[in-house]
């Protein structure tokens, strides 16, 4: 996860071999009936720009993927969405983000309910030393989603059944989550976003830190997860982009560059630099 | 010559050595560039050691064993009566000697005695005759053997490092030997103490009363001796208890703000004005508690109609419980630290406010080093000397209250030993039994809190 | 994977239940803050209020009273055989000068009864300073001169304000008559207000108003001498062989265990070692800052390493693999490029440990620096004494003087120990590397 920015984001000449970086984005930034909306949004650390006016819908019930290479702010804008850019003192985030119409910055949204209702599972797996059991309770305690122990319950093997891990782990949920495999860590950290039901799912690269077998059912997780919830992936690998998002940004050096139709944007990309992307010419 | 002037000499020799030593190999490497092994001054240093190392050695043996092995031969002089008693008479005998060695006179000295005293002095003498010859002899041969090796080959930079080396093992067998003669002065009088008490009188016991050994021999019969350590123990646990009361939280939830919720500018400001609390010599609290604290206590108490002793161990205790909230606030604050941001993060994602992943994920991660934090800061309670001594009471009093004045076991041993000291007499030697039972407690504490820390330490990685 | 009927939340259902929680965590928040705050709160105030009552007590205690007197310098009466030497002075009537003075200030006063009450009113430490006094300034003789005398304890404390005259002259220390005379002496402008010159330089007196810290100084500075110079070396040699040279078996664990117990054994129990070991075995004479010194030395050996050892760790190996590469030995490796470069650390560390040895008093207590010492030792084996036993010492006095006299030692005491550690702190900013 960045949260570093990199001397390269800061060039004034915004070329990479020759090619310039669209002032407007190309693509539909816009979609029907979005979950979520943002209207040109700058990040800042300190001096350091780190998103340089971005505007960008995400699609209701879809699975959208932020493509680009290291340093271009993709992580960065990812944690816009649920605020998590509030943690870090010298970051500053101006412009309108908005869920179901409703700016994310307004008072009258607390911090606190935005994240539940936009989860996020991070890069390197987190879960706390607590039980798997506890692990998975603890938003949905924390935030008095369950009237009684039966409903704790309830919610907890749901969660832990949505996300594909029930079967492993229903005779051991008293035992330390950091027991398990980091596969199987990665898949208790999404049950737990799960478990304060979201409408929104953050992921960053949830899978780079997993080996093939465990990405895989990550994989097939998100192709599940999908019906019910909004996710927004970021991930470093094209394939994975390709193989499991309805629609892809391609960002580059702080700017979006491309949005559309995954199958178009890799099969037919509308800017020289995402086709430069894409095919490897730089990474 | 003296012994300090036979040192300095040694080390005058040592240095001359070292530059003849020097000279020698500057002038073989000038003749033949290139080929001396170590540099020149290292064959001083060499020549110098191999001078001035078994010189002082020599030195050193004879200046600690002729006291041992006069105190021997001066025996030969004790009357049978002497010889016959029991240890305390051998040592008031060895007293007697030593005064007409140092001249002092107190009236009427027994013959014996002046003998004894007399051959002393001749022995010492002959001491100093035969130190004087030794040491110079084997500074001289010893460096001229050393001087003589040098030449272009030898490798006296081996050896010197090698002799460094060695002064470095030396160096650090200090830390042992420390050990092992704490570990021994203590136990060695204890066991004497407890041939004259039975254990369990001493570590069950309700009621601690040394009398002075001569009343008791005299048998004035005013009463025997008990030496129940219990009050002292209850007395310690008391007050490190109300300190602990004080210390925990303050020094808990001041690490747990310092940490999470303070700006960078406040943390460097209020984190060493804290550990300033830590740096307050404890004779200055004890001083604070017992001028102060103590009077305020106590009249607190007594305008809400209870009785307080004039000093109670509520203000050891409370002041006991300030020294020790830096120990917690630090330690903790450390412990807090370094806890991973990624639990953190994963808290924050999920919508927990502050307080909450704090409390329910910061917290329990950092528990054992929390708790391990707590049982040093005991250990140190436990032992603290003086602001018990000057704030709280000398009565043995076993109470639990802590309106009353009660005595700890630091406070037992200074009293105890800062007065007149008879080394046979049972009550001296409760005094090192007390501080066996101090040492067992602090480095049982202390061993437990590493055993915390190394158990729980893998939860989370 | 199929699709159970378990229950679910819809989001709808989980939004709402969130925002129901909301005001209780935000208040809670609020307190747990709260809390925070006031923990830190009480513990800085407890600093202020030790620092306010030291400082409210102390300062004061940096002045006396004294009275201002014309002594006529009778050669006859203060030099008899008029050699001008101190054995010579000693049979010298100072006393008498100095009353012939005093009762010539108060307007010569009747009776014994009077006369006693009057000589109540200056210290009885005046005659020693007439005589320092002719000593220095022979010249003076047989003329008249004014000197400060310190003023009786009790007369001090009156002037202070915290003997009151409302108080029944019976339950007082101070009688009405000597009361007249004060205020006689105050209406002539003889009484003043000065720099307490007996703290500084006069020694441990029973007398508050003469009692001074002179002797303690020197001794703590003798005894940290000591300390110092067998700590120092000591504790860098074990920390340069434990981090540079011993091998990881058995042997070395030991020693480091021993290091870490050590660091954890209460200050009296290295007092008590000192007294059977260097006193009782080795008979060395009690009370000496030798002893001492060598107490504090094994006692601060400990942090002296810890701390050592953390400032060697610090230097980066690639320094070491530098020199080894252009064929120094490991030896000359560790003493002419680890050593220098952690120097600063070992530096701060040492200043640290020697800030700690200087408040010291179990220990010191252990072998006997409490016997009432009035010289000031010229070398580390005369008896002297350390200032935070002094302090202790003073605090059992009940008069109201010592009272002042032991807050001010206790200032100067802390104001050692802060510069000490202001140095420390300069010290290892100033020479700070970053790699």
């Amino acid at each position: 996860m960045e949260t570093i920015v990199s001397d390269s984001m800061v060039q004034n000449t915004n070329q990479v071999e020759g090619r310039a970086v669209p002032e407007k984005t190309l693509g539909e930034i816009q979609v029907d009936n979005p979950r979520m909306t943002a209207r040109n949004v700058n990040v800042f650390y300190g001096e350091k720009q780190a998103i340089d006016n971005i505007s960008l819908d995400i699609g209701m019930s879809q699975v959208i993927s932020f493509i680009g290479p290291s340093g271009c702010g993709k992580s960065t804008f990812l944690r816009c969405l649920n605020r998590m850019n509030d943690t870090i003192d010298i970051c500053k985030v101006d412009g309108e983000i908005k869920i179901d119409h409703q700016n994310i910055y307004d008072p009258a949204i607390d911090v606190v309910s935005l994240r539940a209702r936009v989860g996020m599972v991070f890069q390197k797996p987190n879960p706390f030393p607590k039980s798997i059991f506890d692990n998975i309770a603890y938003g949905p305690r924390i935030h008095g989603l369950a009237a009684s122990k039966v409903e704790l319950d309830q919610i907890v093997e749901s969660s832990l059944q949505r996300a594909g891990l029930w079967e492993e782990v229903k005779d051991r949920l008293d035992q330390p989550g950091t027991g398990l495999s980091g596969g199987q860590q990665q898949r208790l950290c999404i049950a737990r976003a799960i478990a304060v039901s979201p409408e929104v799912i953050l992921m960053d690269e949830p899978c780079s830190a997993l080996d093939p077998i465990a990405t895989a059912k990550v994989e097939e997780l998100i192709h599940e997860l999908r019906e019910q919830y909004t996710i927004v992936i970021v991930t470093h690998s094209m394939q994975q982009a390709a193989r499991i998002s309805d629609r892809t940004a391609y960002f580059h050096l702080g700017k979006l560059v491309e949005v559309g139709d995954t199958k178009q944007v890799f099969t037919n990309p509308k800017h020289e630099l995402t086709q430069d992307y894409i095919t490897g010419r730089f990474g | 010559m003296s012994f300090t002037n036979l040192m300095l000499t040694v080390l005058v020799i040592g240095a001359l050595y070292f530059i003849a030593g020097q000279r020698v190999a500057l002038a073989l490497r000038s003749n033949n560039a290139g080929k001396l092994h170590s540099l020149p001054h290292y064959h001083g240093v060499w020549a110098a050691v191999t001078s001035a190392l078994p010189a002082l050695f020599v030195l050193l043996t004879i200046l600690i064993g002729k006291d041992l092995l006069f105190q021997f031969w001066a025996r030969d002089y004790f009357p049978e009566d002497v010889m016959s008693g029991d240890t305390v008479d051998r040592a008031i005998a060895l007293a007697k000697v030593a005064n007409v060695i140092n001249g002092i006179s107190f009236g009427e000295v027994e013959p014996w005695v002046q003998a004894a005293g007399d051959a002393w002095i001749r022995w010492n003498a002959n001491a100093i005759v035969v130190a004087n010859f030794l040491v110079l002899s084997v500074s001289l041969v010893g460096g001229l053997l050393g001087y003589r090796r040098i030449n272009l080959a030898f490798r006296s930079r081996n050896y010197v490092e090698r002799i460094l080396t060695w002064m470095l093992i030396g160096s650090s067998l200090v830390a042992i030997l420390t050990t092992i003669g704490i570990v021994l002065s203590v136990l060695f009088e204890s066991i004497r103490f407890f041939k004259l008490i039975p254990p369990q009188d001493f570590l069950f016991g309700l009621e601690w009363n040394p009398q002075f050994e001569g009343a008791e021999r005299a048998g004035s019969g005013g009463g025997t001796a008990t030496y129940g350590m219990v009050p002292m123990f209850v007395g310690t646990f008391l007050i490190s208890a109300i300190a602990l009361t004080v210390a925990i939280p303050i020094g808990l939830f001041s690490a747990i703000y310092l940490a999470e919720y303070a700006t960078p500018r406040i943390r460097g400001i209020v984190k060493p004005l804290l550990e300033i609390l830590a740096g307050v010599p404890t004779v200055v609290y004890g001083f604070f508690a017992a001028l102060t604290v103590a009077p305020f206590v106590k009249s607190v108490g007594e305008s809400m109609g209870l009785e307080v002793a004039s000093e109670s161990a509520l203000a050891a205790g409370l002041v006991m419980g300030v020294m020790i909230i830096p120990f917690i606030s630090s330690l903790s604050d450390d412990v807090i630290n370094a806890v991973p941001q990624s639990l953190r993060d994963a808290a924050y994602g999920l919508g927990s406010t502050r307080s909450e992943a704090v409390r329910q994920v910061v917290l329990p991660a950092a528990l054992p080093g929390i708790v391990a934090a707590v049982i040093l800061a005991v250990s140190r309670a436990v032992g603290e000397t003086m602001i018990v001594v000057m704030a709280a009471g000398l009565a043995a009093n076993l109470s639990f209250n802590p309106l009353d004045a009660v005595t700890t076991v630091t406070s037992q041993i200074v009293t105890i030993l800062v007065g007149d000291q008879e080394f046979e007499s049972a009550k001296t030697l409760s005094a090192f039994a007390l501080a066996l039972m101090l040492i067992s407690t602090t480095l049982a504490l202390n061993y437990f809190a590493l055993q915390i820390v190394k158990k729980y330490r893998e939860q989370y990685d | 994977m199929t699709d159970r009927t378990y229950q679910r939340l819809d989001p709808q259902q989980a939004a709402e239940r969130v925002k129901a929680s909301i005001n209780l965590r935000k208040r809670k928040e609020t307190r747990f803050l709260w809390l925070g705050k006031t923990a830190v709160a009480i513990a800085l105030g407890f600093l202020v209020l030790l620092f306010a009552g030291i400082l409210s007590k102390g300062i004061p205690g940096l002045f006396q009273y004294y009275v201002t007197l014309d002594v006529q310098l009778d050669a006859r009466q203060l030099d008899p055989s008029g050699q001008m030497t101190v054995e010579s002075i000693a049979g010298g009537d100072f006393d008498g000068a100095i009353l012939t003075s005093l009762y010539e200030a108060l307007g010569n006063p009747e009776g014994r009864k009077a006369k006693r009450e009057a000589r109540r009113l200056i210290s009885s430490g005046s005659s020693q300073r007439l005589m320092s006094y002719v000593l220095d300034n022979p010249e003076q003789l047989e003329s008249m001169v004014s000197i400060q005398f310190a003023v009786d304890d009790d007369v001090d404390t009156f002037l202070r304000g915290l003997i009151s005259r409302e108080t029944p002259e019976a339950d007082r220390r101070i009688s009405d008559q000597l009361i007249g005379y004060i205020d006689a002496l105050e209406a002539e402008g003889r009484i003043s207000y000065e720099i307490s010159d007996y703290l500084f330089f006069g020694s441990a007196s029973r007398d508050a108003e003469m009692a001074g810290i002179r002797g303690a100084l020197v001794g703590s500075i003798l005894t940290l001498l000591v300390c110092i110079v067998i700590a120092f070396p000591l504790g860098v040699a074990t920390a340069v062989y434990l981090e540079e040279m011993a091998p990881k078996n058995r042997f070395t664990e030991i020693i480091e265990i021993n290091i870490n117990n050590l660091a954890a054994v209460p200050s009296v129990v290295f007092g008590i070692m000192g007294l059977a070991i260097f006193i009782v075995a080795f008979g060395m004479p009690r009370s000496i800052p030798l002893v001492g010194g060598v107490v504090l030395a094994l006692m601060t050996l400990p942090t002296i390493i810890i701390s050592s050892r953390a400032a060697i760790r610090a230097v980066p190996p690639s320094i070491r693999d530098a020199a080894l590469g252009v064929g120094a030995s490991k030896m000359q490796t560790i003493m002419h490029h680890v050593l220098p470069l952690a120097m600063p650390g070992m530096l701060t560390g040492t200043i640290i440990g020697m800030a700690q040895a200087l408040g010291e008093t179990a220990p010191l207590l252990m072998i006997g620096m409490v016997a009432f010492i009035v010289d000031v030792p010229a070398g580390v084996t005369d008896p002297g004494t350390v200032l935070p036993v002094q302090i202790f010492m003073w605090a059992d006095f009940a008069e109201r003087m010592f009272v002042q006299k032991t807050s001010a030692a206790i200032i100067v005491l802390l104001a050692f120990l802060i510069s000490m550690n202001a140095a420390a702190i300069l010290l290892r900013k100033k020479l700070e590397r970053r790699w």
